[in-house]
This record gives C-alpha cells, sequence and structure tokens, in this order.
C-alpha cells in the first residue's frame, strides 16, 4: 500500500483500521478492513477517489455503478457471516462522499439500481441487528449519502467548514430552482434543511453527536481516541436502543415528521 | 363503473388510488382536511398544498387489506417534502408493524416524482433514507409494489425507493432514472448527456427500455384495468427469490466486463442488459 491519502475519508479509514484486515479484490474506490474499535468487532467501509477508476465519472470519491453495487456485496458479506450469531458484527460507514456519479453509462446501466443495493443492504444489515455508524468526515451528498451512511443507526459528523450535507451541489439546486446561487445561499441562511453547512443541518436533529476536531486532516491522538470512544458509545447506544431510526425525529426543526407520524397512527 | 377502462396517467394520485382499491373501500388518511402543509414553502414563497401532495390510503385490493401511498407528480414535480415524505415513511413503518402483529397489509406505492423538494433540501433527503428503510423492513413479509406511470417518472431518491421494490411496475410514458436530465448536463456537460435530446434521454431511461433490460418487472399499457392485472401477477408470485437490489454478483460481473474506452449508446446497453424474453 501506498502511503498517500486519497482523501479525508481515506485519511480516517487509515487511522481507524491500524492493524485491521484489509478486504482485496473489489474496486480500488471501495476500501474495506476488518478489525474493532475499542474491543468491539466492526468491519469499516470507506468510499475513496480512484484516479483509474474503470468508470471514470466515479474517480472522485464519487458513489457510482461500482460503488454502489460493491457496497451491497460487502455488506452482505458481513450479514451472511454473522447470520448464526446473536452478537453482531458493527459496521462503520466513513462518509466523505461528493456526489452519486453523473453520467451516460450511469444512467443508462442503472445507478439508481446499484444505489438501491448499497441502501438496502445497510438497511438489511441493521435490521438484522448489526450495529451501524455513520462518521462524517467531510461531505454527504445527496444519492451518494443515500447509499453510503443514511441507513445507518447513528450518525456522528465533524464539525468543521468542509463537511458539508445536502440533497444537492449549489450550482445545479440553482438551475433546477430557477434561482442564482447567491439567492439561493440567502435563502439557505434562513432556512435550515437548506442549508449547507453543518451547524445547521445540527439542528434538524438527524445527528446522534457532533464532534470538534480541530483540523481533521490532521488529527491529534487525544482527537483520535475521542472518535473512537464516540463510535464506541454509539454501538452501546444503538444495542439499547435497537434497530430503528426513531432516534433522529427528536430535533425541533424536525418536529412536523413527529406530528405527521403522531396522526398517521391515530388514523391508522 | 367496474369494468370500463380508462387512461391511468391522466388520473391524479387521488384517482389513481381510488380507482385501483376495490370498489367503495378507499379511505384517506391524513386528507387535505387535516391541512397538515409544509412548513418550509410559505417562507419561500410557495403556496403550499393541504395534502403536500401526497395521497396515503387504506382500502382493500382484490379482498386483502392494502394501503395506497400516491405521489401528486402536479404538485411541485412530485417532490419529496418533510410532510410528504414523512407522510409516505410513516405509512409504510405501519404496514410493517401491522405485518408484525399478524395483519398482512400489503403497499402499493404510486411514484411521479423529481426526487428531493430541494426547497426542503435535507429534511427531503432525511425521509428519503427513512422511506428506503422502511421499504426494506416491510418487503420481508409481503411484496411491495411500485408502479410508475408518468408522465413525471421517478427520478432522484426516489428512484432508488423504487429499486427496493420487491417489484416495479412501468408504462412506456414513465422514466425512471437517479439523475434527471439537467442535473447530469449541468455537471457532466453536453457531450456526455443531452438533456434536451428528447429522443436520446427516452432511449436512455424510457420505461419500455427499463423494461427490457431488466430494470422493471412488468410494462403495462395506459389503463387502469392493467395496471390493476399487473397488481394482481405481482401479487400472486409472492414475495421475489431474489430481490432486484440484492443482486449485486450479477450487476458486478456485468459492469466489470463492460469495455468503457468507448461511450455508451441504446444498442449497447439492450446487447449487455437487455433479456432475451422481453421483445
Amino acid at each position: 500500500m501506498s502511503n498517500t491519502v486519497l482523501s479525508r475519508g481515506d485519511y480516517w479509514f487509515s487511522l481507524l483500521t491500524k492493524g485491521a484486515k484489509i478486504r482485496r479484490g473489489q474496486c480500488a474506490s471501495i476500501k474495506v478492513a476488518d478489525g474493532d474499535i475499542l474491543g468491539q468487532v466492526a468491519r469499516f467501509i470507506a468510499v475513496v477517489p480512484d484516479a483509474k477508476n474503470k468508470y471514470p465519472r466515479a474517480a472522485h470519491g464519487e458513489v457510482g455503478l461500482l460503488e454502489g453495487w460493491t457496497l451491497a456485496q460487502v455488506v452482505h458479506e458481513v450479514i451472511e457471516s454473522d447470520k448464526l450469531n446473536s452478537n453482531k458484527t458493527a459496521i462503520i460507514a466513513i462518509i466523505d462522499v461528493p456526489s452519486q456519479a453523473y453520467g451516460r453509462r450511469e444512467e443508462a446501466f442503472g445507478i439508481h439500481q446499484a444505489l438501491a443495493g448499497a441502501a438496502g443492504a445497510y438497511a438489511k444489515a441493521r435490521l438484522a441487528g448489526h450495529p451501524i455508524v455513520g462518521l462524517i468526515v467531510g461531505k454527504a451528498m445527496s444519492g451518494a449519502f443515500l447509499a453510503h451512511g443514511y441507513q445507518a443507526n447513528r450518525l456522528i459528523a465533524f464539525d468543521n467548514d468542509e463537511v458539508m450535507i445536502h440533497a444537492m451541489g449549489k450550482e445545479s439546486a440553482a438551475r433546477i430552482t430557477l434561482r442564482s446561487v447567491t439567492a439561493l445561499e440567502k435563502l439557505a441562511a434562513s432556512i435550515p434543511p437548506m442549508a449547507y453547512d453543518i451547524d445547521n443541518y445540527n439542528k434538524l436533529g438527524l445527528l446522534y453527536k457532533l464532534l470538534t476536531i480541530t483540523n481533521p486532516d490532521n488529527a491529534s491522538d487525544n482527537e483520535i481516541t475521542l472518535v473512537k470512544q464516540t463510535i464506541n458509545d454509539a454501538i452501546t447506544d444503538i444495542i439499547k436502543h435497537g434497530v430503528d431510526l426513531k432516534c433522529r425525529l427528536g430535533g425541533k426543526d424536525r418536529h412536523t415528521s413527529v406530528v405527521v407520524r403522531e396522526k398517521m397512527r391515530a388514523h391508522w | 363503473m367496474p369494468n370500463r377502462d380508462m387512461s391511468f396517467i391522466e388520473l391524479s394520485a387521488r384517482e389513481r388510488a381510488r380507482r385501483i382499491l376495490d370498489q367503495g373501500s378507499f379511505r384517506e388518511l391524513l386528507d387535505p382536511f387535516e391541512k397538515i402543509t409544509s412548513p418550509w414553502l410559505e417562507p419561500q414563497g410557495i403556496v403550499p398544498e393541504f395534502d403536500d401532495g401526497m395521497v396515503v390510503a387504506k382500502g382493500k385490493f382484490n379482498g386483502k387489506p392494502t394501503v395506497i401511498i400516491a405521489i401528486e407528480g402536479v404538485f411541485q414535480g412530485g417532490s419529496m417534502g418533510e410532510v410528504s415524505g414523512a407522510k409516505m415513511a410513516a405509512a409504510l413503518e405501519l404496514a410493517a408493524e401491522d405485518n408484525r402483529s399478524g395483519i398482512a397489509t400489503q403497499a402499493l406505492l404510486l411514484f411521479e416524482t423529481g426526487g428531493v423538494r430541494l426547497q426542503e433540501a435535507n429534511l427531503g433527503l432525511a425521509a428519503i433514507a427513512d422511506i428506503h428503510s422502511a421499504i426494506v423492513d416491510l418487503r420481508r413479509y409481503v411484496p411491495v409494489i411500485g408502479i410508475t406511470a408518468g408522465t413525471v417518472g421517478c427520478f432522484g431518491g426516489m428512484s432508488i425507493a423504487a429499486g427496493l421494490c420487491s417489484y416495479l411496475v412501468v408504462t412506456r410514458e414513465a422514466r425512471l432514472g437517479l439523475n434527471g436530465p439537467q442535473v447530469i448536463e449541468q455537471e457532466a456537460g453536453i457531450e456526455e448527456y443531452n438533456s434536451r435530446d428528447r429522443p436520446f434521454i427516452w432511449s436512455m431511461t424510457g420505461g419500455e427500455v427499463r423494461y427490457k433490460n431488466g430494470f422493471a418487472d412488468i410494462i403495462v399499457k395506459d389503463s387502469v384495468n392493467d395496471v390493476k392485472t399487473a397488481i394482481i401477477q405481482c401479487m400472486n408470485k409472492g414475495l421475489p427469490d431474489t430481490l432486484r437490489s440484492d443482486d449485486y454478483d450479477y450487476y458486478l460481473q456485468k459492469l466489470n466486463a463492460i469495455d468503457t474506452s468507448k461511450q455508451a449508446d441504446a444498442t449497447l446497453v439492450k446487447n449487455i442488459f437487455g433479456r432475451g424474453d422481453r421483445k
């Protein structure tokens, strides 16, 4: 292995998987290792850039066709190997995904189905009792995030300017909503679900923890320990509270989602 | 009018649900009189709808307990906001609960959606993740059947939802894809994807090619009766032996074998993914 760091996601993957067993044979843009997080057995998964990606529209860390289906494969492996175990291996998704892959081959060869493969695998693993923790170290955008991370029981993010969670990049969102980028940014500043920054995202109640890491591209030993401890705490919390996503419904800016569920149940 | 056929595409979401369910069994939940509107649209100068463009109805289909969740493509392009998304997620979650307590409630999802409503961006995305989760949960018990008829089609995170369904029914008038043509052109350039070249767009994402290339299970005419027949066929099959979204071996083998030095066209896609039994 070369020591070149491919991305922030790659950097955190290597920090968390020291001494772990690296899985090989899949596409280079999906890194997988089996190890532990403070004693808890875990499989670590990251999507990383691969400049030589067979599908060039996925060369910069995007989740494309191979990435989606490979995520499905490596998550299914965990489900299968723990089928008879009551102690389920945890899955740690390290999230730094700029977007899904946008391209002609992608649409033609069914990237929506590849991403369904990935999202479906993570959801199946969670429902089977595997604690899944998503660690957002960089971008978590749109379809890429749906495929890699959003099915986690708990999401942990770094409080950092380069951490961004959104449904669409600014330029495209502006074009689709017939606004200028400046107008979009102005609007986003007053409407929390439209905002691009992590502080506004945090108000939606979707995160388990927001961690302050001074320099996420060069973390201190204490910070690495903090991240490991937080992931470990999340796993304990998951085991205590079960497989569903109810813990995401506590945010004040997501209150209407709770009201809808209460009313739907009352009318059901 | 039980036997008189009519266009399915021309119907509103509410009428689609009403016509699919057994006569007289339609009961809408959180209907427009409940007035649960999006809290995010008015501050942006957009007039909300009292149903937020999502129709949830319980009733019987073929005599069995069924929930239909139908997206109204006319309102904001069928986009998924906090309320519309939560309505769909909640209904799927309750259907799964029903199944766990011995009531075999089945679910039909009518997709007419461009994906996330960008005015509610992150809450739309979060709701779609909940919907994915709920489909995966429910499809363990009963087939979850998706239908995309057109004219909006099914895009964005909701195309992933369609990909998670046990069965997917399309018409020739539907399109199914992750990324809308405009966004691909914006991100990748006009050489890669010309959003104004409509025949090209249809040759990539139209209902007919999706069916022929194995990304949908049944193709139907624009007819209420044919849609209902297709649903019965899916229900009679029961839980599928292999879910399309679990078929990573098949797709990885195909994708790894493709020569990506040249750009794709409709013929190439057909040669690789085309199913001989689907002319």
